[in-house]
């Protein structure tokens, strides 16, 4: 089998004195979706941010597309084709929606652009129609799209997402999750997503893992962890028979 | 129709006895406060040679009124607020005044024709050139603060580098004022990266306590070192600039023999302020153009968020320097255009007080507007030398009344007046820099810089 797109080893990453991840392994190999589920605090953005280089990560290796990029500043990370949607979205909310996918060729340079936005647009409509608003003044689920929208103008071949379904209502929570299983099958995208909410992101992904407190617990295919009787006690609420 | 006006007017009346109590009542607050600040004061006679106290009535009842009639207008709007039609909140499209694109060439052209009116002096020279001065120092600062949002309570330091480099070069060197103009800047930028490199990581508060203390000690190293800057006895005989090597002098050689003109003083003067303007519109057309480029939408989404600008692939750590530097090089230019005009400068001129001026335009004109800037560069430097033309206040208070000794207060008033009204400034509102297809003769080209 050939290398994963991204190899995660022995990752241990530090807040000054506290530990966050405890020697994370992960893989993710080209094309697939990989969920990570996990509850507040279990440092799933912790790796998030550790795989862009925002935080450094104190011991193991990560790789990207075979090369070691646990050592290079974020916007070298960036430009090798990784994109992030952060946590709680953080779009620019004074600027508005077309500056803010402008921004999002920020590391790969506007080459691409028009091209690009174009493809943006077919997939949000709503975002063309919102473009010359301020960010700020979208709706939450506006924001999302926004938020990965931006992402995707900086031609990733891998997309991290942060809990895109955070603070959504269910139903818009389901569109992007089928937007994101869309790209996937149209464009072979590969996704590594982090999610509170199990049951979409397990549904989605071919491979999920379970992080407790900066160590992964469980690891299986999603439809294994869904009916696992951990995770349905710990994350799907159905625990008690 | 007359129906709901008779209702208001029925509501305003009973309305009436509360609002009567309560403006009473502050003043009766006012008016306790006022006793010992306003009311009273002691004055030493010599003749005696002893304490009296002077009753000052005037002051007195001028202070109460002001309050009384303060509180009754902030009643009367509360209750419009409270019972009046519901304003229906208009987009910030629809407020656009249909002037608003007028009103930048209007006031260039009023700047360009204002030293050849008849009525211009050297003293309204010399407040224009002080106006555009900060003007200048307004457009430099906002690139820093308004813009990357790094607040920099120390942006004086770059002046003084600005002002000192060029009377030092000239005085050991003998460089001339159009070399050292572009060495100025270069020097204040490289102080601007000197500056940033330590407070990459620090925002907000402690950015704004580093970059104070910057400001004080370039002042102190100025203050200090004395064989070199001169110490407070300041670096004069700084050569004035000549008109691209014409001096303006009286001599065969002066400018005004040059062209078969009369000597006058005022040339001179009305050369700096062409100097300045010039200046200031390098700033501006600089400043504007980095705003649609890369660079400037990199700035404000440093300004906006930080972390998704790092998550994003955003060079953060260039992105702030080169804001530093550039917003530094225009006050080094214009520190260098000031050593020039004063011929005589010392570290007095770059205290705290200048920083707090420079943000304060900066602040009221609104962070992102250029414009703003204008307005507010002559609202505070104008409306200070304009308290100075209140005289006939004399009349009224007695001839040992110095109206411009109240200009930090008019300072703080206005500052207050302008936050409770404008609190994002007199022109708040951000145009977005670039469009797509909506305004498609403006957005093809945008976009085409985009690229560059």
């Amino acid at each position: 089998m050939t290398r994963p797109l991204l190899e995660i080893r022995g990752v241990e990453t530090f807040y000054g004195h506290n530990q966050a991840l405890h020697g994370v392994d992960l893989d993710v190999r080209e094309g697939e979706i990989v969920t990570m589920i996990g509850a507040n605090g279990a440092g799933k953005s912790t790796l998030m941010m550790t795989i862009c280089g925002v935080n450094k990560a104190t011991r193991g290796s990560i790789h990207f597309d075979g090369k070691p990029i646990h050592l290079i500043p974020p916007h070298e990370i960036i430009r090798l084709g990784i994109s992030l949607s952060p946590e709680g979205r953080r779009i620019f909310p004074r600027m508005t929606v077309f500056e803010n996918l402008q921004l999002g060729t920020a590391a790969i340079g506007p080459a691409h652009f028009d091209e690009d936005v174009q493809k943006i647009f077919a997939l949000f409509p709503i975002l063309e129609r919102r473009q010359s608003q301020r960010a700020g003044t979208l709706s939450g689920g506006e924001q999302q799209m926004l938020a990965i929208g931006r992402a995707l103008m900086g031609r990733p071949r891998l997309l991290l997402l942060d809990e895109p379904s955070l603070g959504l209502a269910p139903l818009i929570a389901r569109q992007i999750f089928d937007t994101l299983r869309e790209l996937n099958k149209s464009q072979g995208l590969t996704v590594f997503l982090v999610e509170q909410n199990a049951n979409h992101a397990l549904k989605l992904a071919a491979k999920g893992h379970v992080l407790v407190n900066g160590r992964i617990t469980l690891s299986g295919t999603g439809e294994e962890l869904l009916t696992h009787p951990d995770v349905k006690a710990a994350y799907l609420g159905g625990g008690a028979h | 129709m007359t129906q709901s006006h008779n209702d208001r007017s029925q509501d305003f009346g009973q309305a009436l006895p509360g609002i009567i109590k309560r403006s009473l009542f502050t003043v009766a607050i006012a008016a306790i406060i006022f006793v010992p600040t306003l009311l009273l004061r002691t004055q030493a006679s010599q003749a005696t040679n002893t304490l009296f106290i002077l009753y000052r009535w005037e002051f007195f009842a001028i202070g109460c009124a002001f309050i009384l009639l303060w509180r009754v207008i902030y009643e009367i709007r509360a209750w419009q607020n409270a019972h009046g039609p519901r304003k229906v909140s208009a987009r910030p499209q629809a407020q656009e005044n249909r002037f608003a694109p007028y009103v930048g060439p209007v006031l260039l052209i009023a700047a360009i024709l204002m030293p050849f009116m008849p009525f211009t002096d050297r003293y309204i020279l010399d407040i224009g050139i002080l106006i555009i001065t900060y003007v200048m120092l307004g457009w430099g600062l906002q690139i820093v603060v308004g813009l990357a949002g790094l607040l920099d309570l120390g942006y004086v330091a770059f002046y003084a580098v600005g002002a000192y480099s060029y009377a030092l070069l000239a005085e050991h060197f003998g460089f001339g004022f159009w070399i050292c103009l572009p060495l100025a800047g270069v020097f204040a930028a490289t102080w601007g990266v000197i500056l940033g490199f330590p407070v990459l990581r620090l925002r907000g508060d402690y950015l704004a306590i580093v970059t104070l203390a910057f400001g004080e000690i370039i002042r102190v190293v100025l203050l200090n070192w004395r064989d070199f800057t001169g110490g407070s006895n300041g670096l004069s005989n700084i050569p004035r600039p000549s008109f691209f090597g014409i001096p303006f002098s009286q001599g065969p050689d002066g400018f005004a023999a040059t062209f078969g003109l009369e000597f006058s003083s005022l040339q001179r003067m009305g050369f700096l302020y062409f100097l300045i303007l010039a200046l200031a519109l390098l700033t501006f057309y600089i400043s504007s153009r980095l705003r649609k480029l890369p660079m400037g939408r990199a700035w404000e989404a440093l300004r906006e968020d930080e972390i998704a600008c790092r998550s994003l692939g955003l060079n953060t750590i260039n992105t702030k320097l080169s804001a530093f530097a550039i917003g530094a090089m225009f006050g080094g230019f214009a520190g260098s255009f000031f050593a020039a005009k004063q011929a005589f400068i010392s570290p007095e001129s770059f205290n705290f007080m200048e920083s707090a001026t420079i943000l304060a335009i900066v602040v009221l004109g609104g962070m992102s507007s250029q414009l703003g800037v204008v307005f507010s560069s002559i609202a505070m430097v104008g409306g200070i030398e304009a308290l100075r033309q209140l005289q006939f206040l004399k009349a009224i208070f007695g001839n040992d009344f110095d109206p411009s000794s109240l200009r930090l207060l008019f300072f703080g008033l206005a500052m207050v007046i302008v936050m409770l009204w404008r609190p994002r400034g007199f022109v708040s509102s951000r145009v977005p820099t670039v469009f797509f297809r909506e305004k498609k003769s403006v957005g093809s080209s945008m976009i085409s810089q985009g690229r560059g």
